[in-house]
């Protein structure tokens, strides 16, 4: 698995959200984008989902060129997304939330019930609460539903963006903690966040988007230390600055 | 204000509301299972459901080879001619339904172009639909054959049962529950409702929006055309315009059920039929339209989620 971003510009109309941005994700890593509001994280990750189309640039998987492959086939190629905002199903238990992860398998049938018992060993939340309605759920527990929906796929990289939004400390903990085990069983991530302390602990390489351009790649562990990121991201300088 | 009547003849009245409200419901589904998916009025839905009404007539003088002089037809002739009239009007109203969506829709959608854009093109084709079918039947309305004697077979709790209401009430059922379980247990189905509550995580589980509207489309089409059979066969007559006030009446009966919920569309749909056939006796059958009108004015005013549903005003049109 590699995914690669060559230059990729994004409009809304006549805004362009992303001005030219390059990152590789390798097999096996976790890489992290972090950066402020409105930098154009969820764009781009939208965009390698194909929600949004692409300007100019190109997003190469696994050496393939799929800019022109319909959003809906991603998820079969192995592309999976727990989006912003967590896109629960409300109206539909989280068992038939988990198996829409699936819907475009041709081989859904078959590993139905091996994935689910894998989703349910790593969140044995949702296991006791799958006849539930997932508008039902707690903020925690739609965060797990949407990222146990999202392995549902057997993806070869996973999207997350911003799982930590809005949860409590003790939860952002936990989800973190699942991630990075989630990693540990060879899902390669790429982590959108504004929570930078936490994804730069977690993450192999980071990335830092500003204002739709990249402006520092670097050993994750290394930009917890940078300057410009500790007063930018990490401090309470944050608020001032962003 | 004749309540004398009113209760005199209330379980009668409630049974001929039932089957009224049947045809509502089933039509309203077509309405509330469009606007679930694109958040869209589809105001074809009338005509959909008036070329129901056609096809079933052509099927019965043209398939069936029965003329409106006949004697009426009994045993297996009977039960074919209605399976078959039956079957052409859902499958003509359900294709109807899918080339409207593809012609008239789908482009104005995969362009971006705003909600507004497609209503007005929802407009355009119905105007066109009737406009085109004044002119092939010349203005005229058309009279549907008597299949069977119609006659009362039963008394329950006063009610007269007539044997064709029956008849509808029972058939529209038995396809309000297929449609139910097939929206409920498919994968298609749930490719439907998870479209309906989030179009974007749709795409990204994998769902093919287009494939979706699609049936979505086919469902709404084949239930206005169970309907329009079951209203050729209890009213036995049709004509362009028919699809105006049925229209009207099953899209109040969505938005009072709450547009978007299909067991909405149900609630909604049985609950209009009852209060046009009680409000038709109180005020006079001239009302009866007004009754529609009315009611979903007020149902915009005072609860616009309906009974069990969401805002008509969230459709952003
Ligand atoms: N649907 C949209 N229409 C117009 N502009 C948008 C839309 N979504 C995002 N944008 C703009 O694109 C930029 C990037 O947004 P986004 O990708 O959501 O940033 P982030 O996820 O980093 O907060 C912002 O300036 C935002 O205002
Ligand atoms: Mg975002």
């Amino acid at each position: 698995m590699r995914l690669e971003i060559k230059n990729l510009s994004v409009y809304y109309g006549k805004i362009e959200a992303l001005k030219g941005i390059s990152l590789v994700v390798n097999q096996g890593e976790i890489v992290t984008l972090i950066g402020a509001n409105g930098a154009g994280k969820t764009t781009t990750l939208k965009t390698i989902s194909g929600l949004r189309p692409v300007t100019s640039g190109e997003i190469v998987f696994d050496g393939v060129n799929i800019n022109q492959i319909p959003a809906y086939e991603r998820a079969d190629l192995g592309i999976s997304q727990a989006p912003e905002g967590r896109g629960i199903f409300p109206g539909m238990t989280v068992l038939e939330n988990l198996e829409m992860g699936k819907y475009n398998r041709k081989t859904r049938k078959a590993e139905m019930s091996e994935d689910l018992a894998r989703v349910y060993e790593l969140f044995p939340r949702l296991k006791e609460r799958a006849t539930q309605a997932g508008g039902t759920l707690s903020g925690g527990e739609q965060q797990m539903l949407a990222i146990g929906r999202a392995l549902m796929a057997r993806p070869k990289v996973l999207l997350l963006d911003e799982p930590s939004m809005g949860l409590a400390p003790m939860m952002i903990q936990n989800i973190f903690n699942i991630i990075t085990e989630i990693n540990n069983q060879g899902v390669t991530i790429l982590l959108v966040e504004q929570n930078a302390q936490q994804a730069l602990s977690r993450a192999h390489r980071a990335y830092v988007l500003e204002i739709g351009k990249i402006t520092k790649e670097a050993k994750a562990k290394d930009l917890l230390n940078d300057p410009h990121v500790k007063s930018a991201y990490l401090g309470t300088g944050a608020h001032e600055i962003f | 204000m004749d309540f004398e009547l009113l209760f005199s003849e209330f379980p009668s009245l409630t049974f001929d509301g039932i089957a009224l409200g049947a045809i509502y419901a089933l039509i309203s589904l077509g309405y509330t299972l469009v606007y679930g998916v694109l958040r869209l009025i589809n105001f074809a839905h009338s005509e959909v459901f008036m070329i129901g009404t056609f096809a079933a007539l052509l099927a019965s003088s043209d398939i069936m080879g029965i003329n409106i002089e006949d004697e009426p037809i009994s045993g297996a002739k009977l039960i074919l001619t209605i399976i078959v009239c039956l079957v052409v009007a859902m499958l003509t109203s359900g294709i109807v339904a899918v080339l409207v969506e593809l012609v008239a829709y789908r482009r104005l959608r995969n362009r971006g172009a705003s909600k507004l854009a497609t209503l007005i093109s929802a407009i355009g084709v119905s105007i066109t639909l009737v406009e085109a079918f004044r002119i092939m039947t010349d203005s005229l309305p058309r009279e549907f054959p008597r299949f069977f004697e119609k006659s009362f077979i039963a008394d329950i709790f006063g009610a007269q049962i007539r044997n064709d209401k029956l008849l509808v009430i029972f058939a529209a059922g038995v396809m309000m529950f297929v449609l139910d379980q097939f929206i409920s247990k498919t994968r298609i189905g749930k490719g439907i409702r998870a479209v309906s509550q989030d179009e974007q995580t749709s795409v990204l589980m994998g769902i093919n929006i287009n494939k979706v509207v699609t049936v979505t489309f086919l469902m709404g089409g084949l239930m206005a055309g169970a309907a329009a059979f079951f209203y050729v066969l209890v009213y036995e007559n049709t004509s362009f315009r028919v699809g105006f006030f049925l229209g009207i009446s099953a899209f109040t009966a969505a938005v009072l059920g709450g547009i978007g919920n299909i067991r909405g569309a149900l609630v909604g749909g049985f609950a209009l039929g009852l209060l046009e056939v009680y409000g038709s006796v109180l005020l006079g059958t001239a009302w009866k339209h007004v009754i529609a009108f009315t009611i979903l004015v007020l149902v915009l005013l005072l609860k616009p989620t309906g009974l069990l549903g969401e805002s008509i005003q969230q459709a952003r049109v």
